[in-house]
């Protein structure tokens, strides 16, 4: 995704930056630091919450010229979940649900979290403006289309779907580094990381577009909030999952469809999870504070923000130290939404 | 006075050094990364392996996708260069007065110095979508353009050294040949054009070493999937340009996927030292002697 490489490309001017800040503070206004030593707060986790956590921590520096802003780390939601449950991390960034062995893992350390959800993200299936055949796909014939074998061997769009013209398909899609790739993997193909490798694919999603956008022939996947952007650019194929029971037929995605659950399999909810002996902290409760309030961040950054009422019943779950996953058996969940897991008991 | 010289001296060759240093410097680290994917990789599957997925779950190493992408991308250049940039080079040896070659001689070295940035959306933005106006099956990201923009970029290396080289054909060739009764034509094409051969295929091979290395335009305009073809309607990769799509990605360091960068890197490099090696050879194998 765009928004991450450019991100992590900014890294080290952004560590310069704030070494540089940090050493005008302490010429300029000397003993400042040592009037506020309120602890640093460190994120870390998921490359595809980078770019939201990345956008938060900045507006909390901004909004606390006398603290440090906090840290934040691209471990992936795996990796982040290892250092959390040691103990290392105070908030631990999540693209999926804490896993039944990542629960375990903190269990043991004795560590207990308060999941909380922040954002929807949204991937879109998109073709070009001048493509008359496409006008939906549907799950099965993106597994054909996407899976390892079909590498070399599922090359024109009439092997999709035979009504589909006799013609070579071009494909393009995020770079391999990114989480919309293994989400996109995992929700068509069924097993994160596997595709096949014949493809256009780049971290700049900017290439994606422009590569969909100039071929008639091109099919592609993007993240929802990009192809928004460059909606004249772009033709989007609404998604059949072939389950009618959460919204029959090809499913445009769209804030809309994301949001109640019916654009699936290919939207999710994004979360953080909040160490509780972290939530105590003032300066912890107001960053969490400011992922709920802050929600034109998430927009800015190209995610879809949750609905005001999920807001309010994450609000109130921190607000309790309600600890735990609404996600019992861990994992992914695809078609439920997030109002009924929040309303589940734990 | 003597000592300062001393002191000069010692500078100068310092910065000699420097230069050798940094050469050297990344030789070994070509070498030592190289070394070091090639003991998880054989080297014929590197060589000889017709997919290059080494980002994928199920990785293949197989180099010869992105060579044939930058020979593909490297021949439509110098296609386009060659031709234009030799005759452009007898017009303005032979045929174009002094005036005129003061003049044009400059504009055209203009196009060396233009930003290979620039070239690079120019292929994307402008001559694809040209290109697609005649050939609708022509993907957004292609061999052909940023090929075509590649030739313009390299044809004032060619045309300038072959000028160069024309310009070095004794005046007496030319009047014996004059004399003889040929026409300009003849003599500028049977003549001064065999005479100034090696500098000129020195300038080509340089130019085709150019080519070879070229990054940001193909990066821009030729996509980036790894592809075994000679059809230049296709999005293809370069060697270069993988090396950019690696180094702009998350690949963590240390990593079998980090260090093809390398590995590629190492045979983008002796490729082109080849080509200089072949390009100096020639110059001094036929060098026309005329004291």
């Amino acid at each position: 995704m765009t928004h991450i490489p450019y991100s992590v490309r900014y890294i080290p001017v952004a560590v310069l930056v704030i070494t540089m800040a940090g050493c005008g503070q302490t010429t300029n206004e000397g003993g400042q630091e040592e009037g506020a030593p309120a602890a640093l707060i460190t994120l870390d986790g998921s490359s595809t919450v980078f770019p939201i956590a990345e956008a938060v921590a900045e507006e909390f520096g901004k909004a606390n010229p006398n603290m440090r802003t906090p840290t934040v780390g691209i471990s992936g939601t795996g990796g982040g979940f290892q250092k959390f449950c040691r103990g290392e991390t105070d908030v631990s960034n999540a693209s999926r649900p804490i896993r039944p062995a990542e629960i375990e893992a903190c269990q043991k350390a004795g560590l207990e979290y308060i999941e909380v959800p922040i954002a929807y993200d949204g991937i879109a299936i998109v073709v070009n403006p001048k493509n008359s055949w496409a006008n939906n796909i549907t799950v099965a014939e993106l597994k054909t289309l996407w899976a390892p074998e079909a590498q070399g061997k599922v090359t024109r769009w009439n092997q999709v779907r035979a009504s589909w013209p006799n013609r070579e398909i071009r494909l393009f899609g995020a770079g391999v580094d990114s989480g919309t790739y293994d989400y996109f993997t995992e929700a068509t193909v069924g097993k994160e990381g596997a595709s096949r490798g014949d493809f256009t694919s780049s971290e700049d999603d900017n290439v994606i577009v422009q590569g969909v956008a100039s071929d008639e022939l091109a099919l592609g996947f993007l993240p929802l909030a990009y192809v928004e952007e460059n909606r004249e650019r772009l033709k989007i194929a609404p998604v059949d999952n072939g389950k009618p029971d959460d919204g029959a037929g090809p499913i445009t995605p769209s804030a809309e469809t994301v949001r109640n659950g019916s654009y699936q399999p290919l939207s999710r909810p994004l979360f953080i999870y909040v160490a509780r002996k972290a939530a105590d902290r003032p300066e912890v409760q107001q960053l969490v504070e400011m992922f709920f309030s802050r929600s034109d961040l998430v927009r800015e950054v190209g995610y879809i923000e949750l609905t005001p009422q999920i807001y309010e019943l994450a609000r109130k779950h921190f607000a309790d130290r309600k600890v735990g996953t609404a996600f019992g058996e861990g994992g992914s969940q695809v078609g439920m939404t997030l109002e009924a897991l929040l309303a589940k008991e734990r | 006075m003597k000592r300062f010289e001393f002191l000069i001296e010692w500078a100068l060759f310092l910065c000699a050094l420097l230069s050798i240093g940094t050469t050297a410097g990344i030789i070994i680290v070509l070498a030592v990364e190289t070394f070091a994917f090639l003991r998880e990789v054989p080297i014929t599957e590197f060589l000889f392996g017709t997919e290059w997925t080494p980002l994928f779950a199920t990785p293949r190493f197989g180099v010869l996708p992105l060579v044939a992408g930058t020979m593909l991308v490297s021949s439509i250049a110098m296609a386009v260069a060659l031709p234009m940039g030799l005759l452009s080079a007898v017009y303005l040896s032979e045929y174009a007065d002094a005036r005129v070659r003061r003049f044009v001689k400059p504009v055209l070295e203009i196009l060396a110095g233009v930003p290979t940035v620039v070239y690079g959306y120019f292929a994307l933005l402008f001559v694809t979508p040209l290109l697609q106006q005649f050939l609708p099956n022509l993907a957004g990201f292609n061999a052909l353009g940023p090929g075509i923009v590649m030739g313009i970029m390299i044809l004032p290396l060619v045309s300038s050294l072959s000028e160069d080289a024309m310009q070095a054909v004794p005046r007496g060739l030319r009047e014996g040949s004059y004399a003889l009764g040929a026409t300009k034509m003849q003599t500028s094409l049977r003549v001064v054009l065999p005479a100034a051969f090696s500098g000129i295929t020195a300038a080509c091979i340089l130019a085709v070493s150019r080519a070879v290395g070229e990054t940001m335009i193909v990066a821009i305009a030729a996509g980036q999937q790894p592809r075994l073809t000679a059809n230049p309607m296709l999005p293809i990769e370069t060697m270069t340009a993988y090396i950019v799509q690696v180094s702009l990605g998350d690949t963590p360091q240390g990593t079998i996927e980090y260090r093809t960068i390398f590995a590629v890197g190492m045979l983008l490099f002796l490729g082109t030292f080849l080509l200089n090696l072949v390009s100096t050879w020639l110059r001094d194998r036929f060098r026309e002697e005329y004291a």
